[in-house]
């Protein structure tokens, strides 16, 4: 089983994303650090890209600090070789399709694997984009994230046949307004993936609170947060690990 | 690299060689999809075409004049020049073919809501004008910095009944106005069109701009035939992401014998930073919906470009013209912020003729290409656009400030 589906098995998991290099490469490894100490069952390292536009507003701030620290690729994987020296939680990276295709798609999965990164999410690597990818992380055995959204429609059997590690469920806060159709909606593409995989499906969709990821935990195998740990980071700069930590206990347990 | 490329089987797979590709997030390629599939139903279709064909007539006033410029021709002493003037359509610009096609296919999808992003403004105008038309809503999206270059054009959309937003993150310009408009399209798909200003993004928005925007040379050729019953020798054209290019080019890339050049902005020149000479200087990456070529760093971080015309400031350009570049079938050449403004002057001066300043970056190829070769020679160039929009900016340019108050 791979490392990213088994950190399913112990219930339902909690993943926490953080920005690579916001502020800076010691604050990363420290936050990183933090969220396993507090039980987060897998983290999402982003690696900062310039022009971000599958995320909001606060993942991009937080990619424009990063940038100020002076990020770069190297970079991101040195910090991972410091955090994966101390702790052992599973890592994914969150990145758009340019960074690893200008690295080089082998050069970049043989640095993941060998650092220990065990799976990427591209945003803007469709499913009818892969191809090119595939090769190489299957090669380096690195899981390819699959994202399905509400409107993925007719695409869910092809989407869920083809995951691996963990499936990422992804909806846009735009529409949490109308709360109870969203909830019927959403448990019922959680239903209708399942029809197809018994790769377990995370969703990750602007969830704040301990109460919002207990509701979603009914029907989702895990809660992805992005923006609200991002805001933590935004907040208290360089000293965020402890604040970071306290956040991921407060979800972790909500979910438990 | 000598690979052949035969641009109808790459339209309909959206496979420009290597190039082009459907790289959105997830939430977006149903929709892309669907757009894919209306586009398909739709483009030989008789009443689309005839309905496409009638506003282009009767609505945006083509076809365009190919002028010939007599001027120019005895003053630059070589090649026989014939202008392309897509100035002269309604909205003053190229961007209205496209626009129309792009909002047909809108309206037969059941969309009720356009948006577009725009640099210079000349594609947010043309959407604003016939969303105005078509009785649609309309958001424009553009770079807070061009929105304060360009507030004329600003105020003209208003005017049409479109909502402008001033996109303020990243560098302000026109990359970022695509960013955010891509943002909105993925909240609002269910009633809402991305029309595409330029030949860029996932297929099939290459394929119909450049289906859309090939009257262009469709028209040209047929008009040359007309006048001197022949084949043009040159073609050349300006080029952003491309469209007033591919339109110019497309009827001609099978007829080995017309040469292709497409000019690309370099801004201060290309040994500065301050440059979107992407032809020259960028590499293969994946940005905005396409794999295509882009001014980036080493880390495949996009780069923040310059020109002086906001409509040719865009760190990539599209996939068919990559691919055009790759095969040897076209060339591409870059053109000074002094090269032209020196043109947008001296076509104003022998011709009369007041150009964008993106057009003028062909004017100033022209200049330099036509006194090389031989009298009996032929050259078209496409005008895209008029100028009035950059009398301001160009006057500033030459240190003179016009006091429109």
């Amino acid at each position: 089983m791979s490392k990213l589906t088994a950190a399913f098995t112990k219930g339902k998991a909690f993943i926490p994303f953080i920005v690579a290099g916001d502020p800076d490469e010691d604050s990363t490894v420290s936050n990183i650090i933090a969220m396993a100490k507090a039980g987060a069952d897998i983290i999402e390292l982003g690696i900062p890209f310039s022009d971000p536009v599958a995320d909001g507003p606060v993942i991009q701030e937080g990619d424009l600090r990063a940038f100020a620290g002076g990020i770069t690729v190297d970079a991101v994987f040195d910090i991972v070789a410091k955090a994966r020296k101390q702790v052992d939680t599973p890592f994914v990276f969150l990145t758009y399709a340019n960074i690893p295709f200008k690295y080089g798609y082998d050069k970049f999965c043989a640095r993941c694997a060998e650092l220990g990164v065990n799976g990427l999410v591209i945003p803007d690597l469709p499913i009818e984009e892969q191809d090119e990818i595939r090769p190489f992380t299957q090669k380096y055995g690195l899981d390819l994230i699959m994202l399905i959204t509400l409107n993925s429609g007719d695409r869910v059997p092809a989407l869920a046949k083809k995951a691996e590690g963990f499936i990422y469920v992804v909806s846009s806060e735009g529409i949490t307004g109308e709360r109870d159709e969203f909830d019927a909606r959403l448990s019922g593409l959680f239903n209708e993936i399942k029809k197809y995989t018994d790769v377990p499906a995370a969703i990750g969709f602007g969830i704040h609170t301990p109460e919002q990821a207990a509701d979603l935990s009914r029907f989702a195998d895990g809660i992805i947060v992005g923006s609200a740990i991002v805001d933590i980071a935004a907040k208290y700069k360089t000293a965020a690990a402890p604040e970071i930590g306290k956040y991921t206990e407060a979800m972790k347990a909500a979910i438990s | 690299m000598t690979e052949t490329y035969t641009p109808e089987q790459s339209m309909k797979s959206g496979r420009y060689l290597d190039y082009g590709g459907q790289y959105l997030p997830e939430i977006l390629l149903p929709e892309i999809k669907r757009v894919e599939a209306a586009y398909n139903k739709y483009k030989d279709d008789p009443d689309f075409l005839n309905e496409f064909h009638t506003l282009l007539r009767e609505y945006a006033g083509r076809p365009s004049l190919l002028y010939y410029a007599k001027n120019m021709t005895e003053d630059l002493g070589g090649a026989q020049i014939y202008l392309k003037r897509e100035d002269l359509n309604h909205t003053g610009a190229h961007k209205i073919n496209n626009v129309i096609g792009q909002a047909l296919i809108a309206k037969r999808m059941g969309k009720k809501r356009l948006i577009a992003e725009t640099g210079a403004g000349q594609h947010g105008v043309a959407t604003a004008t016939i969303a105005a038309l078509f009785g649609m809503e309309c958001e424009i999206f553009m770079g807070k910095m061009d929105t304060d270059r360009q507030r004329l054009n600003v105020y003209r959309m208003e005017l049409l009944g479109a909502k402008v937003h001033a996109v303020t993150s990243g560098s302000q310009v026109l990359k970022d106005a695509v960013n955010a408009a891509l943002q909105n399209y993925a909240a609002r798909s269910k009633d809402t069109f991305y029309v595409m200003g330029s030949a860029v993004g996932p297929h099939p928005f290459p394929a119909m701009v450049h289906d859309f925007q090939s009257v262009i040379s469709k028209e040209s050729k047929q008009q040359l035939q007309d006048v001197a019953g022949r084949l043009p020798d040159y073609v050349v054209a300006c080029v952003g992401g491309g469209s007033n290019a591919i339109g110019s080019f497309a009827e001609y890339i099978e007829d080995p014998t017309v040469q292709l050049i497409g000019c690309e902005a370099a801004g201060k020149g290309v040994n500065t930073s301050k440059t979107a000479a992407t032809m020259k200087l960028g590499s293969t990456g994946i940005f905005h919906g396409m794999k295509s070529r882009f001014l980036q760093n080493k880390d495949g971080q996009i780069d923040a470009v310059y020109s002086i015309s906001a409509g040719l400031d865009y760190p990539g350009v599209g996939p068919e013209h990559v691919a055009l570049m790759d095969s040897g079938r076209a060339q591409y050449v870059p053109i000074t912020d002094d090269e032209a403004v020196n043109a947008f002057e001296y076509i104003a001066k022998e011709e009369g003729i007041i150009a964008a300043i993106e057009s003028c970056h062909a004017v100033a190829e022209v200049q330099k290409l036509a006194p090389t070769l031989p009298k009996d020679k032929i050259i078209i160039c496409t005008l895209s656009g008029r100028g009035d929009k950059d009398v301001a900016s160009i006057a500033k340019y030459r240190g003179i400030e016009l006091n429109e108050d």
